[in-house]
């Protein structure tokens, strides 16, 4: 190990992501949320669902970072921060989906339809697309990685395909809202940070829950990497 | 001073110039002297518009649009796999020796380019020709085609260097590149809904976002491929 106590063996910013959390769930469960006619209590979920989207694409730029500074050192330690994150992000994703789907059962679906016949109309949504794409390429990622033997070359290749990929993906993520019809709120950028989009009260758990849910994903993303240096001790 | 600089900045990029020419030529030369690739891919594209011309007839438009971009796409998979993949370990390594990594991407992305264009006419015409012609605005639909055509095989070129790299198939190249093409498909099949009638008109801001993708990919190409090429 190069740098010995970098952020990862910090504790402060562990508690803050504990705290601002537990500040989520009280106050994301107990503070009074406008009722909408579609939403009512539903709306309560956009400090889960969103923080989800969120932390996932912190991760995957965090990830995108160490492919970078991968392949201007050649530190194995930088390739396996760059998968690890990956990972981490892959599971917010996941999650976030999975936040979608509950929140997207009580507003969208057709009650009179079982789920399986509304869910191609459903999934034509642009927003679901584009977390499809981003989920798939690093799905891909994670293939690639897998089928190169050489721990070197496998470093050197998947970075260059996290940068490609990294760089063509958010593109898209701008380009598909605007190109189909969408029932997803916020279809003109990025949802829930347009000021018309969110009530007062309901930033003040937001952006927390954001910063909370991001912090989290990183701190597991830590103690993966840290599980992996102490195995690989040999090579790095 | 300057003046010197100057002259030995425009050598470089004349000796660029002149690498990357050659590195098409030998391409070129490759496909003349092996021609079973060449007819390889060619009957690729008859035998897929033929299998569509037999398990469906006359499509009407939007099918007929969504086929002929998903063809599109099979086509490029397989006409620009082979570029990086024929190439034996040995004359990697004695290109290596001789030249600049970024001319010689850029020569395969070229010939690449130039290549798929080429494939790319001959399936519209094939697939006018079997599955029935709805297109009203055939001038631009043909420059449609070729503006597709040519953002598939710059991706999909730079895909099958990583593919390559990691000694796999084709099928990799397939898993890498969907996913990224996505957006860009979408685009294209959006754009030529436009030409089947003559009401609406053809959205040009749409036009310029793919050819600025285009100009990302080649950007993002020269960038990353001399990582990719040293062992």
């Amino acid at each position: 190990m190069s740098e010995p106590k970098n952020y990862m063996y910090k504790s402060w910013w562990k508690i803050l992501s504990g705290v601002l959390l537990l500040y989520t769930f009280a106050a994301g469960i107990l503070l009074s949320v406008p009722r909408l006619p579609q939403l009512q209590e539903t709306i309560r979920n956009l400090y889960f669902h969103v923080c989800m989207w969120f932390a996932m694409m912190v991760l995957f730029t965090i990830s995108f970072i160490n492919a970078i500074k991968y392949l201007r050192s050649n530190k194995l330690i930088y390739d396996i921060k760059s998968r690890q994150y990956a990972v981490v992000g892959i599971i917010l994703g996941l999650l976030g989906y999975l936040t979608g789907i509950i929140w997207m059962s009580y507003t969208w679906a057709d009650p009179n339809n079982p789920a399986y016949a509304s869910f191609n109309s459903i999934a034509r949504e642009p927003k679901l697309i584009g977390a499809a794409i981003a989920l798939l390429v690093y799905f891909a990622y994670l293939v690639l990685r897998d089928s190169i033997q050489d721990i070197d070359k496998k470093a050197r290749i998947s970075a260059v395909y996290n940068i490609f990929a990294f760089a063509m993906l958010f593109p898209s993520i701008w380009i598909l809202p605007r190109l189909l019809p969408s029932l997803h709120p916020g279809a003109e950028g990025n949802p829930a940070l347009n000021f018309n989009d969110i009530s007062p009260t309901m930033r003040l758990v937001f952006y927390p829950a954001v910063i909370g849910w991001s912090l989290l994903g990183v701190w597991i993303a830590t103690l993966k990497i840290r599980i992996k240096m102490i195995k690989e001790k040999i090579i790095l | 001073m300057n003046l010197v600089a100057e002259v030995v900045i425009r050598k470089n990029n004349l000796k660029s110039l002149s690498h990357i020419l050659t590195l098409v030529k030998k391409d070129l030369l490759l496909e003349i002297r092996q021609q079973y690739s060449f007819y390889g891919i060619l009957l690729y594209i008859g035998a897929t518009i033929f299998v569509l011309f037999v398990t469906m007839n006359e499509p009407e438009t939007k099918v007929w649009n969504g086929l002929f971009w998903v063809v599109q796409l099979f086509i490029c998979i397989n006409a620009v796999a082979k570029s990086f993949l024929q190439e034996s370990k040995g004359r990697i390594l004695y290109f290596y020796s001789i030249v600049n990594p970024r001319d010689f991407v850029l020569a395969k992305l070229l010939f690449n380019s130039l290549f798929m264009l080429l494939m790319s006419l001959l399936s519209l015409f094939l697939f006018t020709l079997f599955m029935g012609n709805p297109i009203q605005k055939a001038g631009q639909f043909i420059g449609l085609v070729l503006l597709g055509g040519w953002g598939l095989s710059l991706i999909f070129t730079f895909l099958a260097a990583i593919a390559a790299k990691a000694q796999q198939n084709a099928a990799i190249m397939a898993i890498l590149g969907f996913p990224i093409i996505i957006p860009q498909l979408l685009l294209l099949s959006k754009l030529s809904n436009s030409v089947f009638s003559f009401s609406t008109s053809i959205a040009l801001p749409t036009v310029l976002l793919i050819l600025a993708l285009n100009i990302l990919v080649i950007f993002l190409a020269t960038i990353l491929f001399p990582f990719l090429w040293k062992d």
